[in-house]
């Protein structure tokens, strides 16, 4: 594995938010964690288009509502904890039911939070967001995708919730043909034997596996979902068809996420063995972030072995 | 204010009334109560206060209304059906399953609603968003609201007040309907929500307390908010659940259930009396 260069998603965020505010008219909210969110780049360039909610994410899920409805562009911005967590009927009655085009900004998710632990740790994200009729979600694989969705977003007249890190990884996405599209679900490397379909920090993860399998003679497939919702069918499907088994791989709880949108297209459109890398429905603690992923099971090794656990069960 | 014009506001406000009813009783369900309570605040602002047009719904430069207490909807498509947004012969179809006047406010589909809203405490703060957003363009539209007493033991009426008072949000104007009753008994029972204008003051507000069934105070009041710069306003109304009707004043089983047949020509002839 290249030794990449590592970024947060969210300092892609932030970063893109800043940059291409000179581009687009929209505001951004916060609630009192712009220096963590990382949308205090945007505010220290764009003061005047920059608004402190205060810790009421509620309150500010429901004011980027009116926002919206008023015809501006407007990203809300929290830690997915309380983004999707504490604000869950603000964004399901105030932004899902009238379809109001507002774009949150969801930092912190997953269990690489690290040392602030579970009650910071959002597992449940995707899931909640996913049950919301006509959210996208998407959940960028490095700094440059996520940098590539925040531009694709702004002016898309639909609601999406976007997830982002804390934690830096790997910046994989370097080749100079990369290209972002909403819904669209990228191969990134073939393979015949098994399919590893992959979201947010497990991609490059995703690809570490695929060199140990190879050295296993087993031939990986690797696929980066970054929208999760509306996911990518078609790409879902060819991998089982051709390939016969998949392992999912999220920074999520196995429930009701990645590998449970990606069991209901396989199940309904082409039976096989389907088997969940993520968090196994638990809470998170506290730890350092390489001792957390160890301990959750969120690793190359562990998607080895997952993968010939599903190269096992092919018939 | 001229009599005549007071005379006008009154007529239209009964009409208000009626049309509220009548959803209401069609549908077999609904809540009467608050509708009736709201009725002259929603004459006053859809016939003198806000400038909006029927023929042109989404224009962008409209004031906005937000019914923060959305199960009070009935008073609203009749208000708005009464403005020409769409003909009244649609209110009998409220709540069924085929109609665009939904049990509460559906901004997609209902010409004239500004915002969906139902889920307590939420309106508030979308009118914020509307009115923040005025300010940043620069625009001069006005936005109104109108929040239950009830309403306001949501905690996040209190975050938005933060929120319309520190963005010193003065296109903003806040209207309590302060009718006392909520659906399991009276506010101050229930969880006392009282005083409304020391609250209201202490998170910033231009408070203005008003009788909301007197058009002269009505008129009085939001000619004050739009004269108050540099803070939102809040408009304590002191009003009657069930008003205009006699068996459904100050009663508190009227909150959410329909009236029979009987009951509903009664209601009529008192209101047309």
């Amino acid at each position: 594995m290249i030794n990449y260069e590592k970024k947060a998603t969210r300092e892609a965020y932030g970063e893109a938010l800043a940059e291409l505010g000179d581009k687009y008219d929209f505001v951004v909210l916060d609630a009192d964690l712009a220096a963590a969110t990382k949308t205090g780049v945007f505010k220290k360039k764009f003061p005047d288009r920059f608004f402190n909610c205060g810790i009421a994410e509620g309150n500010m899920m429901s004011v980027a509502a009116g926002i919206a409805a008023t015809g501006k562009a407007v990203f809300a911005s929290s830690f997915a904890m309380f983004a999707a967590g504490r604000a869950f009927e603000q964004i399901r009655n105030s932004i899902g039911y009238p379809h109001l085009p507002v774009k949150i900004g969801a930092t912190h998710a997953g269990i690489t939070v690290g040392e602030d632990g579970a009650t910071h740790q959002c597992l449940e994200d995707i899931a909640i967001m996913r049950t919301i009729p006509g959210m996208t979600i998407i959940n960028p694989a490095d700094a440059i995708e996520a940098r590539a969705a925040v531009e694709a977003v702004i002016n898309y007249n639909e609601p999406v919730y976007m997830r982002f890190g804390r934690f830096a990884t790997p910046v994989f996405n370097v080749n100079a043909d990369y290209k972002f599209e909403i819904g669209k679900g990228v191969n990134l490397a073939e393979g015949k034997d098994v399919t590893i379909v992959a979201t947010g920090l497990m991609v490059s993860m995703a690809l570490e596996a695929r060199e140990i399998l190879a050295s296993e003679g087993i031939d990986a497939r690797v696929i980066n979902i970054h929208t999760i919702k509306p996911i990518d069918r078609d790409i879902i499907i060819d991998a089982a068809k051709k390939t016969g088994a998949i392992v999912t791989a999220e920074e999520h709880n196995i429930i009701g996420g990645l590998g449970s949108a990606v069991a209901e297209v396989v199940g309904e459109a082409c039976p096989v063995p389907v088997l969940r890398v993520g968090t196994n429905d638990c809470f998170g603690r506290s730890g350092t972030v390489p001792a957390l992923l160890e301990a959750y099971g969120l690793t190359p090794a562990a998607l080895v072995a997952k993968a010939k656990e599903a190269v096992s069960l092919k018939k | 204010m001229k009599l005549s014009r007071i005379n006008e506001l009154k007529d239209i406000a009964r009409n208000i009334r009626l049309g509220a009813l009548e959803g209401v009783y069609n549908a077999k369900s609904g809540h009467p109560g608050g509708s009736l309570s709201i009725a002259d605040i929603l004459a006053y602002l859809y016939f003198e206060e806000m400038n909006v047009d029927p023929k042109n719904p989404k224009w962008e430069d409209r004031d906005r209304f937000v019914l923060s207490k959305g199960h009070t909807a009935p008073a609203l498509y009749a208000a708005l059906a009464e403005k020409g947004f769409f003909d009244k012969s649609q209110l009998k179809t409220l709540r069924k399953v085929d109609s665009f006047l939904q049990g509460h406010p559906d901004m997609k589909n209902t010409p004239g609603v500004d915002m969906s809203t139902g889920s307590l405490g939420m309106g508030i703060s979308a009118a914020c968003g509307m009115a923040l957003s005025a300010k940043v363009d620069g625009k001069n539209y006005r936005v109104y609201t109108i929040v239950g007493d009830g309403e306001s033991e949501e905690g996040q009426v209190w975050e938005a007040s933060m929120f319309a008072s520190h963005y010193k949000l003065d296109n903003l104007c806040v209207i309590i309907d302060f009718n006392g009753l909520q659906i399991d008994g009276p506010v101050t029972e229930v969880m006392n929500p009282t005083p409304f204008d020391k609250k209201l003051e202490a998170f910033g507000y231009n408070v203005i307390t008003i009788d909301g069934h007197d058009f002269e105070q009505i008129e009085a009041a939001f000619e004050a908010a739009k004269a108050c710069k540099g803070k939102p306003t809040a408009i304590i109304s002191k009003s009657v659940k069930g008003k205009g009707v006699s068996f459904m004043e100050n009663n508190v089983s009227w909150h959410g259930s329909a009236p029979n047949a009987e009951q509903f020509e009664q209601a009529k002839a008192e209101l047309n009396a």
